[in-house]
């Protein structure tokens, strides 16, 4: 219990000291989990809106893989990105793997699904009598598109928080792939992973409290959205 | 065709999975009236008023409007100047105001003096700037009927615009309407089971059963004297459906 307490303060002291070694494994973990987030928004925001809109007859088995997706093991999805990075895979020559760029590629897997997914469920949700509704009002077809997703932009903006969540606090993928090199990929899952397996209860609880804080700080954002709506 | 018909309905034929739902050999809508489609639920009222509003494609027929045959596909033009308020409202997230604003938005103008107008007209000023959605039933309905007259429709349908409200709200309703009606001659299509609404705002009224017209006639005739048995007895509450 006295560690506990013990690395409790000494997280503070870190924290408060912005500590170097501390704040650069922060900043690569914004910076992957980050452009991986924005990369799965930029395919999967218009993706999950077209599947939501659309009434393909293929979209039940597209809806089973998505959801699928959201389940994928981070594990899974970083031995799949090692075998593509690796030497002897398919895209071995573009020398990604254990550097930030396999991070961004593994992490915006497994955002891809959540973000295209939640989106869709979003889209489906919004009242169907409102298209009639703004069709009637005059609206062209590409107006009644956009007055849905801005109807449905709350479940958008939740799905993308979701994903951010996703991908922030994994670690299987990013161990993985990034190889946990301290000064060029370590993040703050990894580096909890071996903070705690080498003792230093202090360091790994202070990532471990900014990982809540960063998830915290996240979904008040989204709740601000939602009251504002 | 006569030069004050707004609509000329054709030998019309709606069907959903072969079942069909509007059967009309001949009907006409006359510019600047308040027209009235009485009939039990499931006569194919709302039905119509979609086909009207070129929401959707008939299965066959023609309906000319303006003198123009039009298909479900009508031109933008020709859509933008008629509009529906539906039984139940469908707001958008935003403030009242935003929501009466929206067919101006959706034309490409700014909000003006008009909406303002329209929500002094509504009783609703000083909730202007309070969320539509979370307003009453009443409250909602008085902003889609606003919504509507907005935009200056040519023709305005009503499905059902009063079902379910408040005597208070129909009241205000039905004098907004008449009111529209009289000073800017809109031509009104109303869609109500409620006799005595079509009774009191009217100028014609059509019995609607089965998908069929069964009769068509001026207000007091249709009430007071009926050609059709089958109009009679609705008219005296004695269909049973």
């Amino acid at each position: 219990m006295d560690e506990i307490f013990s690395g409790l303060a000494h997280a503070i002291q870190l924290l408060v000291s912005a500590d170097p070694a501390l704040m650069e494994i922060v900043i690569l973990s914004l910076q992957v989990s980050g452009i991986a987030l924005a990369l799965s928004a930029i395919a999967g925001v218009p993706i999950g809106a077209a599947l939501g809109l659309s009434r393909l007859r293929a979209r039940g088995l597209i809806t089973a893989l998505l959801y699928t997706g959201m389940g994928l093991p981070p594990v899974v999805v970083g031995l799949f990105v090692y075998l593509m990075l690796s030497r002897s895979g398919p895209f071995g020559s573009l020398a990604w793997l254990f550097t930030p760029n396999a991070m961004i590629v593994a992490q915006t897997i497994i955002a891809f699904p959540l973000v295209a997914g939640l989106t869709m469920a979003a889209v489906q949700g919004v009242d169907p009598a409102l298209r009639v509704q703004v069709r009637s009002l005059g609206a062209t077809r590409a107006q009644e598109i956009w007055a849905v997703l801005r109807e449905a932009r709350v479940g958008v903006i939740a799905a993308i928080v979701a994903a951010f969540g996703g991908v922030i606090s994994e670690v299987g993928a990013v161990m993985l792939v990034g190889g946990n090199i301290e000064g060029k990929t370590r993040v703050l899952t990894t580096a909890i992973v071996l903070n705690t397996r080498t003792g230093d209860f202090a360091l790994a609880l202070a990532l471990g409290i900014i990982l809540l804080t960063l998830a915290f700080i996240a979904n008040v954002a989204m709740l601000q959205l939602q009251g504002k709506e | 065709m006569r030069e004050s018909a707004v609509y000329q309905i054709e030998k019309l034929k709606k069907e959903y999975s072969r079942r069909i739902v509007i059967d009309i050999e001949q009907l006409e809508i006359r510019a600047g009236e308040i027209f009235a489609i009485v009939g039990p639920s499931g006569a194919g009222k709302s039905s119509l008023l979609r086909l009207l509003n070129f929401l959707e494609t008939p299965t066959a027929g023609q309906i000319f409007y303006r003198g123009q045959m039009q298909n479900g596909n009508a031109p933008l033009a020709v859509r933008r100047e008629i509009t529906t308020v539906f039984q139940r409202p469908v707001l958008l997230r935003g403030s009242v105001r935003e929501n009466i604003a929206y067919g101006m938005h959706l034309r490409g103008e700014r909000a003006n003096g008009r909406v303002d107008e329209l929500l002094a007209t509504i009783g609703l000023q000083s909730l202007a700037r309070a969320s539509a959605v979370k307003l009453s039933g009443g409250e909602m309905q008085r902003v889609a009927l606003a919504r509507a007259l907005v935009i200056e429709p040519r023709v305005l349908l009503l499905d059902e615009p009063t079902a379910n409200l408040d005597p208070h709200n129909v009241a205000l309703i039905e004098a907004i309407v008449r009111e529209h009606n009289r000073a800017r001659g809109t031509t009104i299509v109303l869609v109500t089971h409620n006799v005595f609404q079509a009774k009191r705002l009217a100028h014609r009224v059509g019995l609607m059963l089965g998908g069929r017209i069964v009769e068509v006639n001026d207000t007091a005739a249709f009430f007071d004297s009926p050609r059709d048995p089958r109009t009679a007895a609705f008219v005296r509450g004695e269909m049973v459906y």
